[in-house]
C-alpha cells in the first residue's frame, strides 16, 4: 500500500464485515511516532482465529483463500521498528461486550515509515459505502485534534437523509479539510 | 469549523426531494473496494465517481456502490456498471477513465469497449 491511509481503509472494512454498528479510527501522533487503533463493536473472532489471522492464508473470504489486509499493516508497523496488535471478543462468548481492537504502532522517523496519505479521502470512502454504520474518527496531535462523529451527523439529518448523500459526503470532507488547515497552521 | 447549521439546510433541501430508495437506480456503478482493489488504486476511482455524479445532477438515477473481491485481483482497479440485466466490466480504471466512463457511457449511453475485460483477454 502507498499509503498508510489505505491500510486503514482496508482494516475498516473488515469491521464492517463484521457487523460493527460503530468504528472508531483513532490516531495519535506525535514528533516521533503515530499510533492508529481501530475499534469496533462487531462479532469479533475466537481466540483460535486472532492467533492465526495475520497469516496471510487465513481469511473469511469466499473468492479465494487468502487475505492480505492485516498482514500488510503489520508489515507496515513493523518495518519501522514498531507493532501490531489485534484482540477480540467474539460475540458468541461475550454477547453484552464484543468487538475487535486492531493496535499499530509506526515510528515515523524511520526509513521506511509509509506516510499517512490521504486520510479525508478514506473517511469519505468508508461514510459512503456504509452509510448505515457510525463512524468516530479522531486524530489527535499535541496541540490540536482533528475529529468527526456520524452520530452527531445522522441526529441533525434524521433518518430521511443518508450519510452517503453526495451533499452530505462533501460536508464531511470540507469539516475534515478545514480541521486539518487548522492544523498545518499552528506548526508554523 | 463547519456548521451543523449547514447540515441542516442539507436536510431541509433533500427532504423536498424524493430520496432514492436503494436499487431504484436505473444505472449502477461499482466499484471494488477489497484489498487488491485499494493497492491498486480504487480509492481515487471511487471518490471519482462519486463526485462525477453528484456533480451532473445524476444522484436520482445512478447509484454508485462497493463491492469485495471478484477474484480477479489483476485487473484492479475493477469497475462494474450495471443496467437492467447488462453488465459492463471495465478494467485497469484510474480516475481519468472513471470521468471517460461516466461522460461517454452513463449519460452517452455508449460502453467504452476498449476498457472493458472483453478487450484486454482478446
Amino acid at each position: 500500500m502507498k499509503e498508510l491511509s489505505l491500510n486503514i481503509l482496508d482494516i475498516a472494512q473488515n469491521s464492517i464485515h463484521a457487523d460493527a454498528s460503530l468504528v472508531r479510527i483513532l490516531l495519535d501522533e506525535t514528533d516521533e511516532s503515530l499510533e492508529l487503533s481501530i475499534i469496533d463493536d462487531g462479532k469479533g473472532m475466537s481466540e483460535e482465529f486472532v492467533s492465526r489471522v495475520t497469516d496471510p492464508f487465513s481469511t473469511t473470504r469466499t473468492t479465494r483463500k487468502v487475505g492480505m489486509g492485516l498482514p500488510l499493516l503489520k508489515l507496515a508497523a513493523e518495518q519501522t521498528g514498531g507493532h501490531m496488535t489485534i484482540s477480540s471478543r467474539e460475540r458468541a462468548v461475550y454477547p453484552d461486550d464484543h468487538g475487535t481492537v486492531v493496535t499499530a504502532f509506526f515510528y515515523k522517523n524511520h526509513l521506511d515509515f509509509t506516510p499517512l496519505g490521504d486520510v479525508v479521502s478514506t473517511v469519505v470512502s468508508l461514510v459512503q459505502g456504509s452509510p448505515d454504520v457510525d463512524f468516530l474518527f479522531r486524530h489527535t496531535f499535541p496541540n490540536h485534534t482533528v475529529e468527526l462523529d456520524t452520530r452527531e451527523i445522522r441526529e441533525v439529518l434524521g433518518e430521511e437523509v443518508p450519510l452517503s448523500s453526495p451533499d452530505v459526503l462533501v460536508w464531511i470532507r470540507e469539516t475534515l479539510t478545514e480541521q486539518y488547515e487548522g492544523t498545518a497552521g499552528e506548526d508554523e | 469549523m463547519k456548521s451543523l447549521e449547514e447540515l441542516k439546510q442539507i436536510r431541509e433541501k433533500m427532504q423536498n426531494k424524493v430520496i432514492l430508495r436503494e436499487g431504484s437506480a436505473e444505472k449502477r456503478i461499482v466499484v471494488g473496494m477489497a484489498t487488491c482493489g485499494i493497492a491498486a488504486g480504487a480509492r481515487p476511482v471511487l471518490n471519482t465517481f462519486v463526485e462525477e455524479i453528484a456533480k451532473r445532477n445524476l444522484t436520482g438515477t445512478v447509484e454508485v456502490g462497493q463491492t469485495g473481491c471478484i477474484g480477479m485481483c489483476r485487473f484492479e482497479p475493477i469497475v462494474e456498471v450495471f443496467e437492467g440485466d447488462k453488465r459492463v466490466t471495465y478494467i485497469y480504471v484510474n480516475p481519468d477513465k472513471a470521468r471517460e466512463i461516466v461522460e461517454k457511457h452513463i449519460v452517452g449511453g455508449e460502453p467504452i469497449v476498449e476498457y472493458t475485460i472483453g478487450a484486454a483477454e482478446k
